[in-house]
């Protein structure tokens, strides 16, 4: 501050401008006007609310151009609670703005540290206090009442242990065994190869043993999609061209991302892409990664027919479906 | 004395002779809080926190949070006969068989998406004017606590109605859960009960979204109101205001009124959206199944950002010892949330570490007059706005005949490349709009009038500043750089040195100024033109 660095002096708070209203009474009375029709507004909003209540059919559908047909008990209603309630505000809002008191007022702080002498106080009482309660001359009572709270907090959280089971080999398995039929889904129904023309794609499940219901825990793990290209089109090495039959190929339909279903096919690429991040994967070359975030290929899984000359898978999934998770390759 | 004022009088001695509040009352009802338009940003949080509370207790009369299996018998004919959970199944009679439950659905979805962007406008008015520092830490903390207590509980709210959409939102969340090293599989079978779905999650995150969030956030909205209450509001610099004094208007009875009508307005406006904008039509959707999905699948705005991070992750996976790391999904979805959280969360320490300043701070600082700060927001609102455009990634490329990859590669390069470079261009415009201020003080505003000298010369008339708007002008404080302390006096090496060098670069770094005017500037400029 030595080489003239004051700063600009502070001129202060400006001077009060009265507002109209404040000087005029008629103004005054004007502004009081405006007030009032602003609040009535509000109760034709609740008027409109009841009457849309009371009297707008549930089911009656009206046009209003740009949101197109609509109905019309909800948006009466909703338009009816918006008046009753933003004309309130803008009543409120207004009253305040023209006729209360507009003199801007001065307050002033303190420090938020207390003084000096408060906080020494402060200090030697919590020391006081502390000495008297003995807790330094005393330590098996410190020492036996720090482990018993902190072991307290064991029985809650083993308490929570039933929140579920554990894991144990559930990631790792499907409903997929060596044999089983691949059913429509919907419709439950079997398929044999001929069902599927070049170029289709199916969504199968596991054929569940009689009296089994298929839950959506089912659904997560055992979705198949079943795409079915001309042979010559594959580029598969010979194990994984002998888990297709005639061209079917069969790759679980939960992403090896995060577990979206993998539903969008593109028929000219032969391109499966998952809508929720875009992972997509070759057909043609067991549903290598192309782009996306997904590190690993959807897995595929091995289908053969049996003697009636329905699909069937010749194993289980050579590997867990979904997404990855910890104890994955153990 | 009238009848009216009588009775006010008896209920008020009444009510102080056993609460002795008299003088606390006067005391709050004479409260001064300072006007600015920006202030109402963190009011509408706490208005649309009201009207969340009301319209969603409303919800919960009929909705029925349970996954058990029921065939779908209400009104809406498209779905009738379905199998769903009864979850579905009540969002859908809320939405077509209760009088007004559409619109209270909407209403609560509407007042939830305005709550998020609130919070994130009253959290950058709060971050550029710099009204976290001292000694405001403590709300700054509870704020970004809310912050993401709201991106949680909004995420839990709409995965109730259990639609096709709001399953595969919970299914990418199990994916991230499965995904942490060494518990995520067990954390996953508690949560769910089981492997995903299991038949438990709605019930359990029902009671977190309308019982353990609500009754957290209120508890931390009360803490962050008595704490501005006590420590009195900031207010914008101009003249009369100073640190030591609070300029505005009384609580009662203009802010009263001011305040109390807003939230009608909020209000109003919310019920006005329900009314008109469809949100979240559950019933096109249907019912959730994990073998199916919707294209074009989103999550609500606020978790978009994130979103766009795991979609633009390389794909990798790291083996270690057999096990299984997801990179691809850990580093998107919690390395990095993680850092940005924490590193909002500690800024005020940083930042009073980088410039040293310890002094209490009432007075906000203009966005200009703090470069590294504003440019620091800036940064971050790019990096926010660049992943939250690649969470939109197929709709842009649909609607904008756009190809997808090249959407994710621009946001692959662009994350890292663009916040750097608004940072810098951030900084210079902070630092010309300084320049521009220091030319309005010292020459005055150009007038556009021109005025030809006696010798033929053309000057352009330059109006002084009014005293107030110098002031304004020049008032802020510019810090100088703290230097480095690599040794004692005695040549010793300061233990801390690297750090000291540390804090020195970006000390000076902070404090790259263009230097106000003086008083003595303006007079020797004065003495020199005329």
């Amino acid at each position: 501050m030595s080489k003239e660095l004051a700063p600009l002096s502070d001129p202060g708070l400006p001077e009060h401008i009265h507002r109209k209203a404040d000087v005029d009474v008629r103004a005054a009375k004007k502004a009081e006007r405006q007030v009032g029709i602003l609040f009535l507004f509000s109760v034709l909003g609740t008027l409109l609310f009841v009457y849309a209540y009371l009297g707008i059919d549930e089911d009656a559908f009206i046009f209003v151009p740009v949101l197109g047909s609509t109905n019309a008990h909800q948006l009466f209603l909703g338009l009816g609670l918006a008046m009753a309630l933003f004309f309130i505000g803008m009543a409120a809002v207004h009253w305040a703005k023209t006729l209360m008191p507009d003199h801007e007022v001065i307050d002033y702080r303190k420090e938020q540290r207390s003084k000096d002498e408060d906080r020494e106080d402060f200090v030697s009482t919590v020391k006081d206090r502390a000495n008297e309660a003995g807790l330094g001359r005393r330590p098996f009572i410190k020492r036996t009442m720090l482990l018993s709270l902190g072991l307290v907090g064991i029985s809650p959280v083993l308490l929570l242990g039933d929140l579920g089971p554990l894991p144990g080999n559930d990631q790792k398995e499907t409903n997929w065994k060596s044999g089983t039929r691949l059913v429509t889904d919907p419709g439950d129904r079997p398929i044999r190869p001929s069902d599927l023309e070049v170029g289709g794609v199916a969504q199968v499940q596991p054929e569940l043993p009689a009296g089994k219901v298929r839950h959506l825990d089912d659904i997560a793990k055992d979705s198949v999609l079943l795409i079915r290209i001309r042979p010559e089109e594959f580029n598969l090495d010979a194990e994984r061209l002998s888990w297709t039959y005639e061209g079917i190929i069969a790759f679980s339909k939960i992403c090896s991302h995060m577990g979206c279903a993998v539903a969008l096919y593109e028929q000219t690429t032969k391109h499966l892409l998952c809508p929720c991040h875009q992972s997509t994967f070759d057909v043609t070359r067991a549903a290598k990664v192309i782009f996306g975030p997904s590190a690993r290929p959807l897995p595929q899984l091995a289908i053969t027919v049996d003697s009636q000359g329905y699909l069937v898978a010749k194993q289980p999934f050579s590997e867990p479906v979904g997404p990855s998770f910890w104890g994955r390759n153990k | 004395m009238s009848a009216r004022e009588r009775v006010a009088g008896q209920v008020a001695n009444y009510v102080d002779e056993r609460t002795g509040s008299a003088k606390w009352l006067k005391k709050t009802l004479t409260k001064v809080f300072p006007d600015h338009w920006s202030f109402m940003l963190g009011e509408i949080v706490l208005y649309s926190f009201i009207i969340l509370l009301l319209s969603g207790t409303f919800l919960t009369f009929w909705y029925d949070p349970s996954m058990r299996e029921v065939e779908y018998e209400g009104s809406y004919q498209p779905l009738s006969g379905l199998k769903m959970s009864a979850a579905y199944a009540s969002s859908l009679h809320i939405s077509f068989d209760v009088r007004g439950g559409l619109l209270m659905r909407q209403i609560h979805h509407w007042a939830a998406l305005i709550f998020m962007a609130a919070m994130v406008a009253h959290l950058m008015r709060v971050f550029f004017t710099g009204a976290f520092r001292k000694p405001r830490e403590f709300n700054w903390i509870i704020g970004v606590g809310l912050l993401t207590l709201g991106i949680v509980e909004g995420f839990l709210g709409y995965s109730l109605p259990d639609d096709l959409l709001s399953g595969t939102g919970i299914r990418i969340a199990e994916a991230i859960i499965q995904a942490i090293p060494v518990v995520g599989s067990y954390l996953s079978f508690f949560i769910f009960g089981g492997a995903f779905p299991g038949e438990m999650f709605i019930q359990r995150i029902y009671v977190v979204h309308i019982l353990l969030l609500p009754g957290i956030f209120l508890a931390l909205i009360t803490v962050h109101l008595m704490l501005v209450w006590y420590q009195k509001h900031t207010q914008y610099p101009g003249p009369g205001r100073t640190e030591k004094n609070v300029v505005g208007y009384p609580l009662m009875p203009t802010y009263m009124a001011k305040a109390g009508g807003f939230f009608f307005i909020v209000f109003g406006v919310t019920a006005f959206l329900g009314a008109v904008a469809s949100i979240n039509p559950i019933w096109i959707y249907g019912p959730y199944n994990p073998g199916q999905i919707g294209a074009g699948s989103q999550p609500d705005w606020y978790m978009g950002w994130l979103d766009g991070l795991v979609r633009m992750a390389p794909p990798l996976e790291a083996y270690i010892f057999g096990y299984t790391l997801s990179l691809n999904i850990l580093i998107p979805g919690l390395i990095i949330p993680g850092i940005i959280f924490t590193g909002m969360a500690l800024y005020p320490f940083i930042e009073s570490w980088i410039t040293g300043d310890k002094r209490e701070h009432h007075l906000l600082d203009r966005p200009r007059n703090a470069p590294n700060r504003t440019a620091l927001g800036a940064m971050s609102i790019t990096f926010m706005l660049v992943t939250l455009i690649n969470g939109g990634n197929d709709l842009l490329a649909t609607h904008f005949d756009l190809s997808i990859n090249q959407i994710m590669w621009f946001s692959r390069i662009g994350v890292i490349v663009l916040p750097p470079l608004a940072f810098v261009i951030t900084k210079r415009i902070c630092l010309s709009l300084q320049r521009a201020d220091r030319e309005l003080v010292l020459h005055g505003k150009e007038t556009g009038r021109l005025v030809m000298l006696p010798h033929g010369e053309f000057i352009e008339v330059h109006e002084p500043l009014t005293p107030e708007k110098a002031y304004l002008l020049t008032q802020h404080e510019q810090l100088p750089a703290l230097e480095a302390n690599l040794s004692n006096e005695y040549g010793v090496r300061n233990p801390k040195a690297i750090r000291s060098k540390i804090r020195s670069r970006l000390s000076r770094s902070q404090a790259e100024q263009i230097a106000k005017p003086t008083a003595n500037d303006v007079k020797e400029l004065e003495g020199g033109h005329h």
